[in-house]
């Protein structure tokens, strides 16, 4: 069926709660297009022969082709597309950072907006859920066991797509619920939790199978795994321990690593009137770091009542690693944006609580190793901004518990497990990795882009090694 | 789901549960941690284990309660199951080729002070087991100690059972009498251990102390139970939970230990008063 091109050069706007209703609550922000303002949105992709969208896309959706579906109104036919190359449509529709990627490469953001591929992808998966009853189908079995090591994104991936080749694969979760990253980390408000559940209760029904409360390295090595009859092991435990900057103060009472300050919330409800996991109610909030996860505790803190949140960077608005969008909402909720800014020190109180933070103002220099301009410090910028709540939000630095119990498994300087390129295999013969565990902190796509590649190397050599 | 094989009053605040965990039982070893959430709304709560037997595949947790978490715990029976039960976790105490071992376990810390001090013995370690409780009906494990121990101080704070004084006075005393130990084991509150390691850094004698922090995942991921050893920052769950006490900061340990209080306070509260609801 041919359809009238919409040459409109904006992308349709996302129907969003009020900003000032939505701080107060931890209800999502986005709430998705209509039905019509989907097709007519998805109208805007020109269809182009060459797709550089796909091909930024770490996953390779073929994405004109589910747009094209979406524009024909066929929107289980949409889904099958996305479903074929990613095993959380409706998970990346709301988190990947869409500008750097697919929509980053859109003709039409050249004159214009891109085509809203974030949300069609989303509208498409959301549609899905709740019109489609269609009951997962079990492939047939292969008769070959693979071990999963982390329930997050890119486990999650890696799990969906051998589960489709026949693999018997089993998820070992350390936590007590599985999810990873999209349960501990993500706020509801961005990432509603049943969403969540769904993906996962999908895989199960594919015949997934999750043990949670299971520390890998602990509770069963690796070479354990092999023992128990699994052919191969992948490795996705993610990012680890909390990095803190080594300033006086950082032990204070009220000052929380965002990993602590969001498991608190978001794995633990902390944020519910019923819940049995204490949060502080802070009055004015810190919060340092620019990325995605300080953008998420700003606006939990602000949600949970804080009358005054600071995002503290010290690089400038436009070195922000986050997300457009996170930064927009953020911005739109009250959020304070203290850039050029970095701290020096925390204060406290008699009793060990913190009442201050002692900072100084930064300006860009030349440019440093990540190509990114080196902030230095400006002379006798100093002062103290008034909170009682610091998060440090700067990054994670890799969990030491699989390494260190796996004999013959190389991790390089900074922990990270050591892989040999794309295919995520490590120097353990059956041993693939991918995801935070392997790059350090990153996204939730780069994740599934990881477990996507694993997966596909794991068939190859378990076939290979039968053959 | 983790059922509840025996559940055992050791004194009015404190109870021993033995609960079925075949995986966790078959690697735990003394020093290690378990995290428990007694139903799926609770919280997630951190205790040292107290004892394994890998053929029934059970472990052993201690607790007093102090707190909702550990009241909403108490409120459950044998033949229950808690909804989650994970480790082992953090790193196993060290105890290969001690010679000589004074262990000193002051009130509940006594529960976890005990494996060890029994792991000491059975590798044929001269054990010198000093514990410490405030009053007679609060003293647990008498007799597990003295069967583990080459020699046993029992003290309590009022006199009414042992010795009366606190567990630093016959430390010292030991020490002084030409004990040469290889190492002092410190397990209990915050301020004994403290205490315990201030006696001991001025006898030169390597102390280790077994660090309780507040704890989320407990697998290296939230960073809430971070401690500053030696100045640097160090994480309970993944580099301890033992520790060289004499580098271990204390004051801050015990400031952040108070961070939750009231909190904790007005949990236990509701709990009681729940309870007192239901019973009417």
């Amino acid at each position: 069926m041919a359809v009238t091109r919409n040459m409109d050069p904006k992308k349709c706007p996302m129907p969003s709660q009020d900003p000032n209703i939505r701080n107060k609550n931890f209800d999502e922000v986005a709430l998705g297009y209509t039905y019509e303002m989907a097709v007519n949105e998805a109208k805007r992709c020109l269809n182009c022969p060459k797709k550089p969208c796909q091909s930024a896309c770490p996953v390779q959706i073929d994405i004109p082709a589910f747009i094209a579906r979406v524009a024909n109104e066929d929107m289980e036919g949409a889904y099958k597309v996305l479903s074929a190359s990613s095993a959380l449509p409706a998970v990346c529709g709301r988190v990947c950072p869409q500008e750097t990627q697919c929509e980053g490469k859109c003709v039409r953001g050249i004159k214009g907006e891109p085509v809203g591929i974030g949300r069609l992808e989303r509208f498409v998966a959301d549609w899905h859920r709740e019109h489609s009853d269609e009951t997962p189908v079990v492939p047939e079995q292969n008769g070959h066991k693979v071990a999963i090591i982390g329930a997050g994104p890119s486990g999650l991936t890696a799990a969906g797509d051998l589960a489709k080749l026949g693999y018997k694969v089993t998820i070992y979760e350390a936590l007590h619920l599985a999810g990873g990253v999209l349960v501990y980390g993500i706020p509801e408000f961005r990432l509603p939790k049943a969403i969540v559940q769904k993906e996962i209760d999908g895989l199960k029904a594919m015949g997934v199978d999750i043990e949670t409360n299971m520390v890998i390295g602990k509770v069963l090595t690796i070479d354990e795994l092999f023992e128990m009859g699994f052919e191969a092991v992948y490795i996705a435990s993610g990012a680890g321990l909390p990095r803190f900057m080594g300033i006086p103060g950082e032990s204070l009472k009220g000052v929380y690593s965002a990993n602590e300050y969001l498991t608190r919330i978001n794995l633990m409800k902390a944020y519910r009137k019923d819940s049995k996991t204490p949060i502080k109610h802070s009055h004015k909030v810190a919060v340092v770091g620019g990325g995605n996860v300080a953008m998420d505790a700003a606006r939990s803190a602000k949600r949970l009542g804080a009358e005054e949140v600071y995002i503290v960077y010290r690089r400038g608005m436009a070195e922000l690693p986050a997300r457009k969008e996170e930064v927009e909402h953020a911005e739109e909720e009250g959020i304070i944006f203290k850039t050029l800014t970095n701290p020096v020190e925390v204060l406290g109180d008699e009793n060990g609580m913190v009442c201050g933070m002692r900072c100084v103002e930064m300006e860009l220099g030349e440019p440093d190793a990540s190509g990114r301009r080196r902030p230095v410090v400006k002379e006798g910028s100093e002062f103290v901004l008034d909170v009682d709540t610091m998060i440090m939000s700067i990054g994670t630095s890799p969990n030491p518990l699989i390494r260190s119990t796996t004999p013959g498994l190389e991790a390089n300087k900074h922990g990270c497990i050591v892989t040999n390129g794309d295919d995520g295999l490590t120097s353990r013969e059956g041993v693939y990795a991918g995801g935070d565990a392997v790059t350090g902190a990153a996204t939730v796509i780069l994740a599934m882009g990881a477990g996507k590649h694993a997966a596909k190397a794991i068939d190859e050599y378990i076939k290979g090694k039968n053959a | 789901m983790f059922k509840i094989v025996k559940k055992e009053r050791l004194n009015p605040t404190v109870t021993k549960m033995v609960i079925d965990a075949p995986f966790v039982a078959r690697k735990a070893e003394p020093g290690q941690f378990i995290i428990f959430r007694a139903f799926e709304d609770s919280e997630r709560v951190p205790l040292t284990i107290a004892d394994f037997d890998r053929e029934a595949g059970t472990v052993t947790i201690i607790y007093q309660i102090v707190g909702g978490s550990t009241m909403e715990l108490d409120t459950m029976e044998e033949g229950q199951e808690l909804h989650d039960f994970v480790g082992p976790l953090g790193v196993a105490t060290h105890t290969e080729g001690l010679r000589k071992v004074a262990v000193v376990g002051g009130g509940v810390g006594c529960a976890i002070a005990l494996p060890v001090t029994k792991k000491l013995h059975e590798q044929g370690c001269e054990v010198h087991a000093i514990v410490g409780f405030r009053s007679k009906d609060l003293v647990i494990l008498e007799d597990e100690f003295r069967a583990a121990s080459d020699r046993l101080i029992m003290m309590t704070d009022d006199g009414s059972h042992g010795e009366k004084g606190v567990v630093t006075v016959p430390l010292e005393q030991l020490i002084q009498e030409g004990n040469q130990y290889d190492e002092v084991i410190a397990i209990g509150p915050l301020v004994m251990m403290k205490f315990v390691c201030a006696v001991t850094k001025k006898y030169g004698v390597k102390t280790v102390v077994s660090m309780n922090p507040i704890m989320i995942d407990g697998t290296g991921m939230c960073g809430g139970c971070r401690l500053t050893v030696g100045g640097e920052t160090k994480f309970a769950c993944v580099d301890g939970p033992d520790f060289d006490g004499h580098l271990v900061d204390f004051d801050e340990a015990m400031k952040r230990g108070a961070m939750y209080r009231d909190f904790e306070q007005h949990a236990r509260e509701a709990h009681c008063n729940l309870m007192n609801k239901e019973v009417k």
